[in-house]
């Protein structure tokens, strides 16, 4: 029973109507990708424009101050180094330990259906609540006060899941058959995650770990719950001494102040010229961040292409 | 003193039933096999290195291989033949316990390694321990991203070995068993991935060699080669005989009859028929058997 044929100028017609939708659909995303490109590239442009009577050494090298032209951003930016390093040490192996025990070693019942759920909802609770837990728990019952350690740590719960979901996506990405030959071999479950599974990972726990720094370092509301709103115009302790035995970590202990901070500082000031420093401060942590993010892509790409399944 | 017996069976070029011709990978229908008397005086009369039976195994409820029985001749290659879906793959994978990693399966009956008399598939027995008496090559080659040295020397680090000395003897020494160390005695440190698809799948059986497994099992070795690279790899199994002893899963009759000296035809979870190859592939005891190795289905 054959189907009518239809005609060479029906065909040509159906066919021009359906890659039509194709360029509508191109339309349509360029539109919205040029968008939100554009309302970002405006807006670090005009932080630059405004703050860029400002940009230079001075700028980097100044403490704050009560004069506007000679304020300074050294003690904010020292302290966000310093508060993602402690970010850094606290989050990637508490994170990467727990994904890789969901991920490889959890057995799949309900407990860990769980588990699962709220790691996910965890990234989506307000930061200023994660304020509110440090300020307790860090600051207080631990004692910490307003110090680098505690805002490290906060901003350390903070990235956790980000670092959790996104390790637990690398490890997802090393096939079955990579494994099974490490198996065959006699290797046991640690060995196969150890010599194998994380290494050839990395690349993706990387680029997570970088994502969520690059959110931790822009966060303002939890820094400012643990009460660290301050007029710093002194540096921490430095880490590396001259004497023995080198190393220091009283800085840990230290009031500090961080980049969103010094710049929320400067906005709330009825001084004009206060302005100009803040665009200046933000279009440098903007900078910052998408710093962070073009490393993380060039890490994710330099990872895939030595490891091409 | 070899002889070669030619056999067609029936051919049914005709449509059937339904109107469809059957579509068939070429050559199926007529499989040649060359028989070697002295092989397979020898091969008739080696000795046992493992006995299946009463083996059953579960996927959860599901009974995928129904009460095998047969034996495993030492330094012999025993084929594994049967349409997709008949438990082939399956039963390879009980001789290394690689099914211990998918929850929910289950085995029973006995797979007894000799000589020491070990029931590869009891509870007791570590499947670690078993798999590091029983190598494995897969369908994919799956080198590991690292050198082609690590790659290779992976198992003996694994066992413990740290000798460089002895690392590099070995791995040569495998490199050289897998007909690839001509190819690849300049580029150790490069990359296993940067090698083409034959070589990588010769450098996992070097991989799986090095540590010198007592039984290799190769699951559907070539079926992701070309025929160049499949008739080395091919050559390079009928040459391992020597060292080890093979079990292969083929879904290529001519493989089965090129390269092995016992075949066992499985369909749906159970053992049809299991004979010398030559007598598999030219006077099968059963009709089912003789069904598949013409064409009739799978």
């Amino acid at each position: 029973m054959a189907a009518v044929r239809a005609g060479a100028a029906e065909l040509e017609r159906s066919v021009q109507h359906r890659k039509l939708m194709d360029q509508l659909f191109v339309l349509v995303g360029m539109t919205v990708l040029f968008a939100s490109l554009l309302t970002l590239a405006l807006l670090f442009m005009k932080l630059v424009h405004d703050g860029s009577a400002r940009f230079g050494w001075d700028f980097f090298m100044n403490f704050p101050s009560r004069n506007a032209a000679r304020a300074g951003i050294l003690s904010a930016w020292v302290g966000t180094c310093l508060v993602m390093l402690v970010t850094v040490a606290a989050a990637m192996p508490v994170g990467v330990a727990a994904a890789i025990y969901l991920e490889e070693y959890a057995s799949k019942n309900w407990v860990t259906a769980v588990i699962e759920i709220n790691v996910t909802n965890l990234a989506g609770v307000p930061s200023i609540i994660y304020g509110l837990l440090a300020l307790g728990l860090f600051v207080y019952k631990f004692n910490l006060g307003q110090s680098i350690a505690a805002a490290g740590l906060t901003l350390a719960l903070l990235i956790l899941p980000i670092v959790v979901v996104a390790t637990r996506e690398a490890l997802r990405a090393v096939p079955r058959a990579i494994r099974e030959a490490a198996y065959a071999l006699g290797a046991t479950h640690w060995e196969v995650t150890a010599h194998h599974v994380l290494p050839y990972s990395t690349g993706g726990i990387l680029t997570g770990m970088i994502i969520g720094l690059s959110r931790a370092i822009g966060e303002t509301a939890p820094i400012i719950t643990i009460g660290a709103l301050a007029f710093i115009a002194f540096l921490p302790t430095p880490p590396i001494s001259g004497q023995f035995p080198y190393l220091s970590f009283t800085w840990l202990t230290d009031p500090f102040t961080v980049m969103p901070i010094q710049m929320f500082n400067w906005l709330s000031r009825p001084d004009q010229a206060f302005q100009v420093n803040a665009a200046a401060a933000g279009a440098i942590l903007l900078a910052m961040t998408l710093l962070m993010n073009g490393v993380a892509i060039y890490v994710r790409y330099r990872f895939r292409k030595r490891i091409n399944w | 003193m070899s002889s070669e017996v030619k056999f067609s069976g029936l051919m049914p070029a005709s449509p059937d039933d339904s109107g469809i011709i059957p579509v068939r990978e070429s050559g199926r229908g007529a499989v040649q096999v060359t028989v070697d008397e002295a092989r397979r005086a020898t091969a008739v009369s080696s000795p046992i290195k493992a006995r299946v039976s009463g083996l059953n195994f579960y996927y959860g409820d599901f009974l995928a291989l129904k009460n095998l029985n047969m034996e495993i001749r030492e330094h012999q290659v025993t084929a594994l033949i049967g349409p997709s879906g008949c438990g082939k793959s399956t039963f390879l994978r009980c001789f290394n316990r690689m099914h211990d990693l998918t929850p929910g399966t289950r085995y029973e009956g006995s797979v007894v390694l000799h000589p020491e008399d070990i029931n590869l598939v009891a509870r007791g027995i570590d499947p670690i321990s078993v798999r590091m008496r029983i190598g494995m090559v897969f369908q994919k080659p799956n080198p590991f991203p690292k050198s082609i040295f690590e790659n290779v020397a992976y198992g003996l680090r694994v066992r413990g070995l740290r000798s460089r000395v002895r690392l590099a003897e070995q791995v040569e020494q495998a490199l050289r068993a897998a007909a690839l160390w001509d190819e690849v005695k300049d580029r150790l440190n490069e990359s296993g991935l940067s090698l083409s698809g034959g070589q990588q799948q010769r450098l996992c059986i070097a991989r799986a060699l090095a540590t010198n497994p007592e039984v290799l099992l190769f699951d559907e070795p070539t079926s992701a080669l070309d025929p160049i690279a499949t008739a080395r790899i091919e050559e390079l199994i009928t040459g391992l005989r020597e060292r080890v002893t093979v079990i292969i899963v083929t879904h290529n009759m001519q493989q089965a009859a090129r390269v092995s000296d016992f075949t066992a035809f499985m369909y749906l979870g159970e053992l049809i028929e299991f004979d010398e190859t030559s007598k598999i592939f030219t006077n099968p005891g059963k009709k089912a058997t003789e069904d598949y190795i013409t064409g009739r289905y799978g």
